[in-house]
């Protein structure tokens, strides 16, 4: 990649000054997204230093820092307590181990990869960033907001609940992108979310407020359910699936994925 | 046999495994001089001006090679035997470009930033031409592809560049209209095959230098390091002597290797300059261009009387060569010959059509080299016949396949590229594949299909034949020299490329000099030291290198007895040799063999026992196989699992068994990638979108649940210690074996690959309407 | 710039530039074991241990590895020989051109799961593409690695 320098910065401060200054000015994550994605920067921002590599379950959320590796999430037991287990099967399912001991959590979100499996299940989880400048916001909300630049992702957190939860990623081979990714929970309430549609993943509210308005969640409901998610969902051709299959493939999992998270 | 048919570990897999240097690029010179080649962002084009000054002026750049530095010398890339059977219809570099990633000019600097740096200085001015991108409209398209008067045919191959033509064939048996119009069931289908991808793991890859001869040296990640030689001395006009090719480990190569790629640049760099040079190709580069599998369209016809006996084969072959024609013709022709003849009880067979050029990615050697193409269209046909005759297709198989001791006209009519040589098969054990195949995969249990709730199992099968080598061209030849301390040195012009010649080649010989593996050390693929082979091609290295082997052997082995015996001074017949000790016989006189080797090459009589021996076989005897699928199909999503695929495969006597069951298993997996997972796509211009292995898909270790290989008892006499070939008889199977079982789980018909959930459900949609 | 790596056990400075990413690096220092396949982390052949743990080389900024741990196959040599006698013993090996970056693989995969069942066997080494053998003898080769390790501990 060419680049006039690398800084590791040693303050939020630092880093974010500096991501400010220069939209070719680079926050780098684990970078195995930058590697493929960018050719030039000017400044390549490091936040090695900043101990942001955590992962913290003592309270009623658990925190993880932007800079903790897929691979350490995924192996975190005190995560695959939550939601039946979603994140950390769904971080099971991207490319190989050795990207994902590379990759971030920060770089995952920030990338806002309409591919991305980590999206549906985030969403469906009751999850907020926390940001340098920004404060806390939902992840829901971040979703449907235009692109941030300039700020400092410090770390996402999960709440903890008793939520049970779902998730499938249908790809053609092991190592794929998704043709589509889709994950539900049923706390208190149901909550949907499709991805890789081919559009980035969005929380289904139509098909929410139906299923949840229903007290007795019958093959009809389903059906229905599954037909507004449809709707809603703004499927689309690209080279991985054409439309038609999409909604297939939507349809079977959504399916399947409402029935086993109602057992 | 204590050596061969034993499971013997490779004599390099630790070494290779410790990380030594081995591959071509780890012997780069670290002062060589970078080549990167600018690449045709155009499917046709013809260039008009390239402003190469900014490049030039760039510190660091040491040249910039444009067509107007070469001398118009067509050749052909096609590493097979002189004069080529493909048309020399390539420049080092040309005035058109033919197909998006053709080269358009090269720069050469000191490192890889300066010469990106440098592409990016280079303007080029293109006038563009119409594409021909539709392989079905080629033929007679107002764009010719090829209309420089210097493209030309070396001998009849039905060239026809005006029309677009790079080759033609036609063959008949009997008259198949007629036949067809006799029989009871008749079923006419067409077929389509893609454009697989061959993702060996390293890329093409080549370093040259000059040497303190004043010669050139080329490190080249080859199949075929004696055809490169001689291509590159006939277009760079270096004297062949002049040439030393050396081929290192090769990170597989599946065909893909078969043929000169970045060689011709550096080469020429090198040979200009007086300074070392490489070029790696970036994977893109691999992708798009060198080249990829011939993608077919087959139109078959096949007809049977009413107890279920083959009558008349026609089949119909467009084949699309891309922008250059190499092994057009030889493809297109293996696609009938190693095919056809598994049905060799017809009345009547055709098999005719044209291969054509296009402005794609060239098309080349791929392991089953048209095979797989045939074997798809003809096996996924004769289960449509079955169905329509309602007959289990094992059945129609056991009735009308190849048995041994038979023969078919077709092996005296198509050879590769030329006539064939008539042959009986004296090992086919088909009968026993398909029987064993069965009990394995429990056909009689799961034939057609099971339901299973949310998912149906089916089953699938297809049978397959290849050849050993072409007879009557393909050579390879080998030197066996002792050593004092009584050790071996074998050296073969074969090539390994990860198929385990080195550890086969090595059996053979350790086996008949009744020595063990340590003993004998190997040294291949060199065109200074190690004697000719026409390369790792056609399944030849086992059944032709393993010949020559075997020969050198035995003469060696001769040749030490006759020297004993001088030494004993006693007649030749009365001395054995046991592989450590000669003894004579009937007299207690003996000198082991570490005494005789040091006796002969330091005190007595000495001199150095060294044998060259080659083999050109007088037939090629094919290997068989039966293939079986057990798959799970989603009823909803269509996606499938595949559970089991079961090979068994005569290929005579497995050398190293594990070898064996190695190509097999791994051309099954290749086999089922092009089956169902290896999409190539292209955008509108002919871009290949599937350019890269995020977009490319090769099978992964979970798509992958069991594969039971077996070989049959089977001993060809013709072969060393009764071996066949094994390399490319696996991959031929899966494509008919799965579209097989699809029709046996959902009753649809899937006639074009790969055969994606996706194209299963629109089909199912149409057939519905 | 100069990153101080510990490579292999040795304490080594390299002159990097600063969006060099590690593979580049090591090839041009002579650590030839560790080899370019595909370029956009899709094929696991240039894996190098990064403190321990398996990485792609490509894709890691070397700048970002400066005064941390690698390790390439030179650094384990001895479970680099068992884990080729076992590939031997089931004849896991062709090429070999991945086979330094599957024995880093799967010598990490032994020290967090010595225990590993097939599925996790695949499950761990997926990123490790092999075009040659059809990946079923690897995992037969791998299970005894891990088994004998595991008798030997
Ligand atoms: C070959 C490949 C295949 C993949 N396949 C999948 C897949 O199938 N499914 C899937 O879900 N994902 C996939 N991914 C994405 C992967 O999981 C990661 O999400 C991705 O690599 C980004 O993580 P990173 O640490 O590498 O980010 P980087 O590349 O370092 O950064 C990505 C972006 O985030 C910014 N950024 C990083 N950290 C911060 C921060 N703390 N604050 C502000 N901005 C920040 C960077 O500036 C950059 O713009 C794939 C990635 C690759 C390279």
């Amino acid at each position: 990649m060419e680049t006039n320098q690398f800084i590791e910065v040693n303050s939020l401060e630092e880093a974010y000054i500096l991501a400010s200054a220069d939209r070719l000015n680079k926050v780098i994550g684990g970078g195995a997204w930058l590697k493929i994605s960018l050719k030039k920067a000017k400044t390549l921002i490091s936040l090695d230093k900043l101990n942001l590599d955590f992962i913290d379950s003592e309270s009623s959320f658990i925190e993880i820092g932007a800079q903790a590796t897929l691979r350490e999430i995924e192996t975190n037991k005190d995560i695959k307590k939550l939601s039946s287990g979603i994140l950390n099967q769904a971080i099971g399912k991207i490319m190989g181990v050795t990207i994902r001991n590379l990759a971030t959590i920060g770089g995952s979100v920030m990338g806002k990869f309409a591919f991305s499996d980590l999206y549906p299940v985030l969403l469906v989880m009751d999850v907020k960033l926390k940001f340098y400048k920004l404060g806390e916001i939902s992840f829901a909300d971040f979703v449907e907001m235009p692109r941030i630049n300039d700020d400092i992702l410090i770390s996402i957190k999960i709440n903890k609940n008793n939520s049970v939860g779902y998730f499938k990623k249908a790809a053609k081979t092991a190592l794929d992108f998704a043709m589509i990714n889709l994950a539900i929970t049923k706390g208190d309430d149901f909550k949907i979310a499709i991805g890789s549609k081919p559009s980035i993943a969005k929380l289904n509210y139509e098909a929410m407020k139906y299923l949840n308005s229903k007290k007795d969640i019958t093959e009809e409901v389903i059906e229905k359910t599954c037909a507004l998610a449809i709707e809603e969902a703004k499927i689309k051709d690209n080279v991985r699936a054409t439309k038609e299959y999409r909604e297939v493939l939507i349809r079977s999992y959504l399916k399947r994925g409402i029935k086993q998270v109602i057992q | 046999m204590k050596i061969v048919n034993n499971k013997i570990p490779s004599v390099d897999g630790v070494g290779i495994m410790k990380g030594r240097k081995a591959f071509t690029d780890d012997y780069a010179d670290k002062d060589s001089l970078i080549i990167k080649v600018l690449r045709s962002p155009y499917p046709f084009a013809r260039i008009k001006q390239i402003d190469d000054s900014k490049a030039k002026a760039l510190d660091g750049i040491e040249m910039v090679l444009t067509y107007k530095d070469f001398k118009r010398i067509p050749f052909t890339r096609a590493g097979q035997g002189y004069p080529e059977p493909s048309p020399r219809d390539k420049f080092v570099l040309d005035e058109y470009v033919r197909y998006i990633g053709d080269e358009v000019c090269a720069v050469v600097g000191t490192s890889e930033t300066i010469c990106a740096k440098a592409l990016d200085l280079i303007t080029v001015e293109y006038e563009k031409l119409e594409p021909v991108l539709d392989f079905e409209k080629a033929i007679d398209n107002k764009s010719i592809i090829h209309d420089e008067p210097e493209a030309k045919q070396m001998f009849e191959i039905g060239f026809k560049p005006k029309k677009n033509i790079a080759a033609s064939y036609k063959m008949h048996i009997g008259d198949v209209e007629i036949s067809l119009s006799e029989c009871k069931y008749t079923i006419r289908e067409t077929f389509y095959t893609q454009a697989q991808a061959h993702v060996m793991l390293e890329p093409h890859a080549v370093n040259t230098h000059i040497d303190y001869q004043e010669r050139l040296i080329i490190y080249s990640s080859t199949q075929t390091p004696f055809h490169i030689r001689r291509i590159i001395s006939q277009a760079l006009e270096i004297p062949l002597s002049k040439i030393r090719v050396i081929k290192p480990r090769v990170g597989g190569g599946f065909g893909g290797k078969q043929a000169i790629h970045g060689e011709m640049l550096a080469a020429y760099v090198t040979y200009k300059t007086g300074k070392p040079a490489k070029l790696v190709y970036t994977r893109r580069e691999v992708f798009e261009s060198s080249y990829s599998r011939h993608p077919m369209k087959f139109e078959m016809a096949l007809g049977a009387d009413e107890n279920g006996k083959l009558k008349a084969i026609d089949c119909n072959v467009l084949s699309d060569t891309g922008a250059y024609g190499e092994h057009a013709l030889t493809v297109f022709m293996v696609a009938g010959s190693k095919v056809l003849p598994l049905y060799n009880k017809v009345d009547s067979v055709r098999f005719y059509g044209d291969v054509v050029y296009t402005n794609h990615t060239p098309a080349g050697a791929y392991r089953g080299y048209g095979a797989i193409q045939g074997n798809y269209a003809l096996e996924s046909a004769v289960d449509i016949l079955c169905h329509k005759m309602n007959m289990d297709p094992t059945e129609f198989r056991k009735k009308n396949m190849m048995k041994e001791g038979e023969t078919s006209p077709i092996f005296a009519i198509m050879g590769e590229g030329t006539e064939g040589t008539p042959m009986n098969m004296d090992t086919c054990k088909l009968q026993e594949c398909v029987e064993r195949g069965m009990d394995l995969i429990d056909w009689k249990n799961k034939y057609p299909s099971k339901d299973l709730g949310d998912k149906i199992k089916a089953v699938g099968m297809a049978i397959a034949m290849q050849g050993s080598g072409i007879p009557l061209i393909d050579m390879g030849s080998a030197t066996i020299k002792l050593n004092d301390d009584g050790f071996y040195n074998l050296m073969v012009g074969a090539t390994e490329i990860g198929q385990g010649s080195d550890t086969a080649l090595s059996q053979i010989a350790a086996e008949e000099l009744m020595t063990t593996m340590d003993k004998v050390i190997i040294y291949s693929s060199d065109t200074d030291l190690t004697p000719f082979d026409v390369g790792a091609y056609a399944s030849s290295t086992t059944f032709v290198s393993g010949n020559a082997v075997f020969k050198a052997a035995r003469k060696l082995k001769e040749t030490m007895i006759e020297e004993a015996a001088r030494i004993f001074d006693v007649e030749v017949e009365k001395v054995t040799f046991d592989g450590k000790t000669f003894k004579v016989e009937s007299s207690d006189k003996e000198i082991s063999l570490v005494d005789f080797s040091n006796e002969i090459t330091y005190s007595e009589a000495q001199k150095q026992l060294q044998v060259t021996s080659s083999y050109v076989g007088p037939k090629s005897p094919p290997p068989f196989m039966a293939g079986f699928i057990e798959i799970d199909i989603d009823k909803e999503t269509a996606e499938i699992d595949i559970i089991d695929y079961v090979s068994v495969v005569d290929c005579g006597t497995t050398i190293n068994p594990m070898l064996a069951k190695g190509q097999v298993d791994g051309a099954i997996v290749q086999g089922l990638g092009m089956a169902m997972f290896e999409d190539v796509k292209l955008a509108k211009n002919g871009k290949l979108i599937s350019g890269d292995m995020l977009n490319y898909k090769i099978p992964t270790r979970l798509d992958i649940n069991k594969l039971t290989t077996i070989f049959v008892d089977s001993y060809e006499e013709s072969g060393p210690f009764g071996a066949k070939s094994v390399g490319e008889i696996g991959i031929d199977t899966p494509p008919a074996a799965l579209a097989n079982a699809i029709e046996n789980a959902l009753g649809v018909r899937m006639n074009s690959l790969p055969i994606t959930p996706e194209k299963i459900l629109q089909k199912l949609k149409e057939n519905k309407k | 710039m100069k990153i101080n790596i510990k490579i292999n056990g040795q304490n080594k400075t390299f002159e990097v530039e600063p969006g060099e990413f590690m593979l580049d690096v090591l090839r041009r220092n002579n650590y030839l074991s560790v080899r370019r396949g595909c370029d956009n982390i899709s094929c696991g052949v240039c894996t190098i241990l990064l403190d321990n743990k398996p990485v792609p080389s490509c894709s890691l900024l070397a700048a970002k590895a400066n005064n941390h741990e690698i390790t390439t196959v030179e650094g384990i040599q001895v479970e680099a020989e068992k884990l080729a006698k076992c590939f031997g013993e089931f004849g896991a090996d062709q090429c070999g051109f991945c086979n330094p970056s599957m024995a880093l693989t799967v010598y990490s995969l032994k020290q967090e799961n010595v225990n590993a069942t097939e599925e996790e066997i695949k499950a761990y080494l997926v990123g490790n593409l092999c075009r040659c053998t059809g990946y079923v003898s690897q995992h037969q080769a791998i299970k005894k690695y891990l088994g004998d390790s595991n008798e030997n501990s």
